[in-house]
């Protein structure tokens, strides 16, 4: 029933479009920029006033206690989750005219398993825009997603339904659809969360060659104690931004307590008044 | 029973609604919105009588744009409504679709005084009537129902195979859909509006509350049959199509057999729709109960062979002329692994191992045969390995080896055991000091 309809877009199959070289122009090294941006769930604000200017070819984690509000703001940036206020820009221009330099990998419970696709298929997933409207996924990308599966060490899965792969092999093939986008900056929501060790270690290899490459990544991550060997830049949010900057300068005690250590009870207060209706 | 033209056309309409609603409601079902199915075939009711009030007689087209509209503000509401009130999906959705349901109601029944419409064959079908409404096309008399069936399931069918990709990344990941510039919105509301016209197009064959059933249930079976798309579509559709026919068979043949009068058609679909899904359910060849507990049996039979295997390659440890020879009573005090239940019979187990050709009886008593020592002392050999690394490596109590090993030789793969090896090489006794066998 494909064939039909898409014989006549044959001729356009073959070849993969050559991807225009980019360089980030050198007047605006922000990979990030962010301004004023508030999230508000029903009045009850999630992430209030966050201001971000984060700089390309770095690996960035985001950390804070639960319910900071770490994957409201990657959702916020990808547009995801409508913001109140505020300005998102990617290498200076909005998110929107930006979208196909942004890679995005969601939580890896965001989607059901049991969905009837392989391992390959998903990854192609990442094509679809570079593929266009309309059109099957041809010869040449399900080789460019092969070799994205071969580059997480999943090859041999490769059509395997994807209920049949363990908690790693899923994380693996998510970021190989992420990696399979090419795109300048990523954002990954908990790729660590409940992967085995070899596939934790597969993934710090591709942040860091991902890095190497001048690309920019965003993580959102739980392990404090891995901090310091995995990123080089650090944003600490608990619904605010308590600190941003590189890991050597802010990863300190005093920040520490203020992420996670007793909130601003005032504040807390304030947050509940915001979100209850006036009396 | 009398095969007559009227038949064929009622097979011919109800199977095109069945293919029709079944290609469509299995993005439901794999969208885990089949919910909103029954919503929008209920709710497409006052768009529809408002097109016949408005045009005055029972046009296909105007009855199209209504269920198109009424089905988009139908999923608008509902998640208006949840995101506005905080209520779960589904109350939404049973506010939104009951009171129009009930505003269209009250339109057809006002209409019904002007044009010929009736509300029971709005909400039951009247398959039975297709056949009486006649249009020519190219020459031919052909029954408006199953033009206006046919209209529909082609769009349907081109707007999936267009949007095949498209509806795959939104309904099974709608957040990186929207990032890559898919949105999902649109494509959920664009199956929406596919499947108001589904409804719409299927009222007249099996009516508003019978067309869930051709919804889902065929999607439903598919779920359970396959996990590739084209395939999953596939075997829905055939699902639909085989009830259709089988239905309509059932509904003139079986009730005549006790001495009633023929049944209806939607009816009989609908019901022959839920036994497919429940066969498929118990013979399904991976998910299927039976399937299930054929494994499960399979699994337990093979942990107890194991067991008998390895308390015979004990035994043959023991000096003396009668190594590695036990009698039936003497194996009978074998202690089940907890994964062994007690109901497969040793009986059973012995049988096995002798067809395998892995133990042999000699002598009123039980001996492995060559092949039956190679696979007694690969047990042996992964039980005590993992005694080893409990006792070295996880500093377990001498005394809570035992159980634990017993469970996990029975799941040491070849690399797991190669893994094990490597990490002992050059031990050569479990933490009491027997020998652990070689692997060769």
């Amino acid at each position: 029933m494909k064939n039909s309809i898409l014989s006549l877009q044959k001729k356009t199959r073959g070849a993969a479009p050559v991807q225009e070289p980019f360089a980030p122009d050198p007047a605006d090294t922000s990979a990030l920029h962010v301004r004023d941006l508030t999230v508000a769930y029903y009045r009850k604000p999630v992430l209030w006033d966050v201001d971000l200017d984060v700089p390309h070819a770095v690996v960035a984690g985001i950390v804070g206690p639960n319910g900071a509000g770490k994957s409201t703001l990657i959702k916020a940036i990808l547009d995801l989750v409508p913001h109140t206020s505020g300005t998102v820009k990617i290498f200076g221009q909005p998110y929107r005219r930006q979208r196909r330099r942004v890679g995005y990998v969601p939580q890896r419970e965001s989607v059901d398993w049991e969905y009837p696709i392989t391992a390959l298929e998903l990854v192609a997933m990442g094509l679809y825009r570079k593929i266009g409207w309309f059109r099957p996924v041809g010869q040449a990308y399900r080789k460019q997603a092969l070799e994205a599966l071969a580059d997480v060490g999943m090859a041999d899965l490769a059509h395997r339904q994807i209920s049949r792969l363990s908690g790693g092999q899923q994380q693996r093939i998510f970021l190989a659809r992420a990696l399979v986008q090419d795109a300048e900056v990523y954002f990954m929501d908990e790729p660590f969360a409940g992967v085995d060790a070899s596939t934790e270690k597969a993934i710090i290899e591709i942040l860091q060659r991902l890095r190497a490459d001048g690309k920019t990544v965003f993580v959102v991550h739980h392990d404090l104690e891995t901090v310091r060997q995995y990123f080089d830049y650090l944003i600490m949010l608990n619904m605010r931004i308590v600190a941003a900057g590189p890991v050597s300068d802010v990863f300190t005690s005093e920040n520490l307590r203020r992420t996670y250590g007793g909130r601003l009870t005032l504040l807390d207060r304030a947050v509940d008044a915001i979100g209850r209706t006036p009396e | 029973m009398i095969w007559t033209m009227l038949d064929t056309w009622i097979v011919v309409a109800a199977v095109l609604a069945g293919a029709t609603c079944a290609l469509v409601g299995s993005f439901l079902v794999l969208k885990k919105v089949s919910m909103m199915g029954d919503a929008i075939s209920h709710s497409v009711l006052p768009g529809i009588a408002v097109a016949f009030i408005v045009t005055g007689t029972r046009s296909g087209t105007a009855m199209f744009v209504g269920a198109a509209v009424v089905g988009v503000l139908t999923a608008v509401l509902v998640h208006a409504i949840n995101y506005y009130s905080r209520l779960e999906e589904g109350a939404s959705m049973g506010v939104v679709f009951t009171v129009l349901f009930a505003i269209g109601l009250i339109l057809i029944e006002q209409a019904a005084r002007h044009v010929d419409i009736h509300p029971e064959h709005v909400l039951f079908g009247a398959v039975e009537l297709v056949p009486l409404h006649l249009v020519q096309v190219f020459g031919f008399a052909v029954p408006r129902g199953v033009l206006m069936l046919l209209v529909v399931f082609a769009i349907d069918l081109s707007v999936i195979a267009l949007f095949f990709k498209e509806l795959r990344l939104a309904t099974f990941d709608p957040e990186l859909a929207t990032t890559l510039g898919i949105h999902a919105t649109y494509i959920h509301y664009m199956l929406m509006v596919l499947v108001a016209l589904t409804t719409v197009a299927a009222f007249e064959v099996v009516g508003s509350i019978l067309v869930i059933a051709m919804l889902i249930v065929p999607g439903a079976t598919a779920w359970l049959l396959t996990r590739r798309l084209l395939p999953f579509l596939v075997v829905s559709v055939g699902v639909a199509v085989a009830a259709a026919v089988l239905g309509h068979i059932a509904a003139i043949t079986v009730p005549p057999l006790f001495g009633y009068v023929d049944t209806s058609t939607a009816g009989s679909m609908a019901t022959v729709l839920g036994c497919i899904f429940f066969v498929a359910m118990f013979c399904a060849p991976e998910q299927g109960i039976i399937a299930r507990g054929f494994d499960v049996v399979r699994l337990r039979l093979s942990i107890g062979t194991q067991d008998v295997l390895g308390l015979l390659a004990r035994a043959a440890e023991r000096p003396g002329t009668d190594a590695g020879r036990l009698s039936a009573s003497d194996l009978r005090t074998l202690r089940r692994s907890p994964f062994a239940a007690r109901r497969v019979k040793l009986a059973a187990i012995l049988g096995l191992l002798r067809m395998k050709g892995l133990i042999a009886l000699r002598n009123g008593s039980y001996e492995m045969t060559v092949r039956g020592k190679e696979q007694g002392r690969q047990i042996l050999r992964s039980h005590r390995l993992w005694e080893r690394y409990f006792y070295d490596d996880g500093n377990v109590d001498m005394s809570e080896l035992h159980p634990a090993a017993d469970v996990l030789e029975h799941y040491t793969s070849a690399r797991l055991g190669d893994d094990l090896s490597e990490r002992f090489a050059g031990e050569y006794s479990d933490p009491q000091g027997r020998p652990i066998p070689d692997k060769e």
